[in-house]
């Protein structure tokens, strides 16, 4: 417990450290999606009698949410490689659940954070939305199930540039097409099957069902709750092969 | 409080650690000294947990790490080769989260970090952001953090490499004074004069085997005492003597420079393995 407390503080130290850059960093790309698609296409779009915006800003909660947590990956992987920080980790007394349990919370606080900003730039566009428990609830399972993996990759992949190839390969593309910006049921259902597999996918069903005040699907959950314990056993299983 | 048992580890077709067996007593302050690539780091890392075992069997004040991890873990304090504090912290910052991963408490955590930063030196730096820090005070701080739990034994990989003379021996005289307050030190270093000064036993380690171990003085008196160097056709020739008396009447009527010094560790070292720690 002392050291998943340890790890965990340690991250928020450095956040606080990195507190208006870390802000700034996190409002660019959503703040960039609103206008352009608030102000610039906002009357081309339509989502069913309510604007695109209705659509679009639990998207971007989905998407930031998974992005910020598993950003997490980079830090450690730095961590790791390049500034040692991690063998005071190895050498401590602590229990990998202990490291694992304290980075993914870290994780997720970082996501939290990025979905509050994302909020608050949406209020001057005069959407209304349901942020209740239901809501957070989804954006916990999400940050969860990404910061998992990214502990998990930044033990098992090294190079730093590997690190950037998988931002690039699994990151980027799922946050495009796991229902952030348009609706699954646009895209021919082969592709819906394929697509049906991400977990980004049932996190933007579950955010944007809650969002708009309707009833979000269990089966959500559960696919969030089995991916993210997949991912987190994975990272506890790849602390200890980094050892070497 | 370290014994180390037929010790193997490999990294592929290479060797780093070739059967090691070793123990080191409540208090000692025992050296490992090697040319880099002896084998010297990757011990020291199986013996803090950060690399795993190849075959063979280590304890630490009666914890096998293998078995009993995190007992072995609480034992040791460790001052890696690389600096590895956090840059972006505070020097108050890094110890503290040291001594949260070690499970103390807060009073204790507090009182220690003053205790420590008067230690090392560091007392009015104690807010200042570790990377406004010069290598000779990080290297401090780094000692203060590996005692900040109480360890009983302290691991020292390479402590002065690339620091300036004058540093480097504020740091030994700090080494020193942690070994006189009851710790137990093991220390690598390919540094001769660094095991010379600090060492009451060191280890001779090549090709991560043991050559030899004993007690400095003992390791250069099999030598003698006295050592001429001469350079002649063949490069340079050196030969040790019991005595200066010896070795003086040797230059005797002889041509060429010679230079009579006292034998060190080197010596010992080429002696015994064929090369110099630092070839």
């Amino acid at each position: 417990m002392n050291g998943f407390i340890a790890v965990y503080l340690r991250e928020m130290l450095i956040l606080k450290y990195r507190f208006k850059r870390q802000l700034a960093g996190m409002a660019v790309s959503p703040l960039l999606y609103l206008i352009t698609f608030g102000y610039a296409m906002g009357d081309l779009i339509r989502f069913g009698d309510q604007s695109y915006l209705h659509f679009l800003i639990p998207g971007l909660v989905a998407m930031a949410s998974m992005t910020q947590s598993f950003s997490i990956s980079t830090d450690i992987n730095v961590a790791r490689f390049y500034w040692n920080i991690f063998e005071e980790f190895q050498a401590a007394p602590i229990s990998n659940l202990s490291y694992v349990a304290g980075e993914v919370l870290a994780g997720i606080t970082r996501a939290l954070l990025a979905v509050a900003v994302i909020l608050l730039l949406g209020l001057p566009f005069g959407v209304v939305l349901h942020y209740g428990p239901v809501f957070w609830l989804a954006v916990v399972a999400n940050s969860f199930v990404f910061a998992s993996l990214a502990v998990a990759m930044a033990m098992l992949v090294k190079p730093h540039a590997d690190q950037s190839l998988l931002t690039a390969f699994i990151i980027t593309p799922m946050a495009f097409l796991g229902g952030t910006f348009f609706p699954l049921e646009k895209v021919p259902e082969w592709a819906q099957i394929l697509l049906s597999c991400l977990p980004l996918t049932h996190a933007s069903h579950a955010i944007r069902a809650s969002a708009l005040g309707q009833q979000a699907q269990l089966i959500d959950f559960l696919i969030l709750l089995g991916a993210g314990c997949l991912f987190f056993w994975l990272a506890l299983h790849s602390v200890n092969r980094a050892r070497d | 409080m370290i014994k180390i048992t037929k010790l193997e580890k490999s990294y592929g077709k290479v060797r780093a650690v070739d059967g090691i067996d070793l123990s080191v007593t409540p208090g000692e302050l025992f050296a490992f000294l090697g040319p880099n690539g002896a084998g010297k780091t990757t011990t020291i890392r199986i013996l803090t947990g950060l690399t795993r075992i190849g075959s063979g069997q280590v304890s630490i004040g009666g914890h096998d790490i293998e078995t009993e991890p995190l007992a072995a873990k609480r034992l040791c304090g460790l001052v890696p080769q690389n600096i590895n504090l956090d840059s972006e912290l505070s020097v108050r910052e890094n110890l503290d989260i040291h001594g949260r991963l070690f499970g103390m408490d807060a009073g204790r955590r507090k009182t220690k970090i003053e205790d420590l930063l008067a230690y090392v030196e560091l007392a009015d730096r104690t807010h200042s952001l570790v990377k406004q820090l010069s290598g000779g005070l990080k290297r401090r701080l780094m000692i203060a953090r590996a005692l900040m739990h109480e360890p009983r034994v302290l691991f020292l990989d390479e402590p002065t490499v690339g620091l300036d003379p004058a540093i480097r021996r504020r740091i030994w005289s700090l080494v020193k004074r942690v070994q006189q307050d009851g710790t137990t030190i093991f220390l690598t270093t390919h540094y001769i004069e660094e095991a010379e000064f600090l060492a009451g036993r060191v280890s001779f380690l090549d090709q991560g085997r043991i050559v030899a171990t004993d007690t400095p003085e003992n390791l250069m008196q099999q030598l003698g005492h006295w050592a001429i160097d001469r350079v002649n056709g063949e490069g340079m020739q050196t030969q040790y003597f019991q005595t200066r008396e010896e070795a003086t009447q040797f230059t005797t009527g002889q041509d060429g420079g010679f230079t009579l010094r006292r034998v060190h560790l080197e010596d010992a070292f080429l002696a015994l393995t064929g090369k110099k720690v630092l070839s």
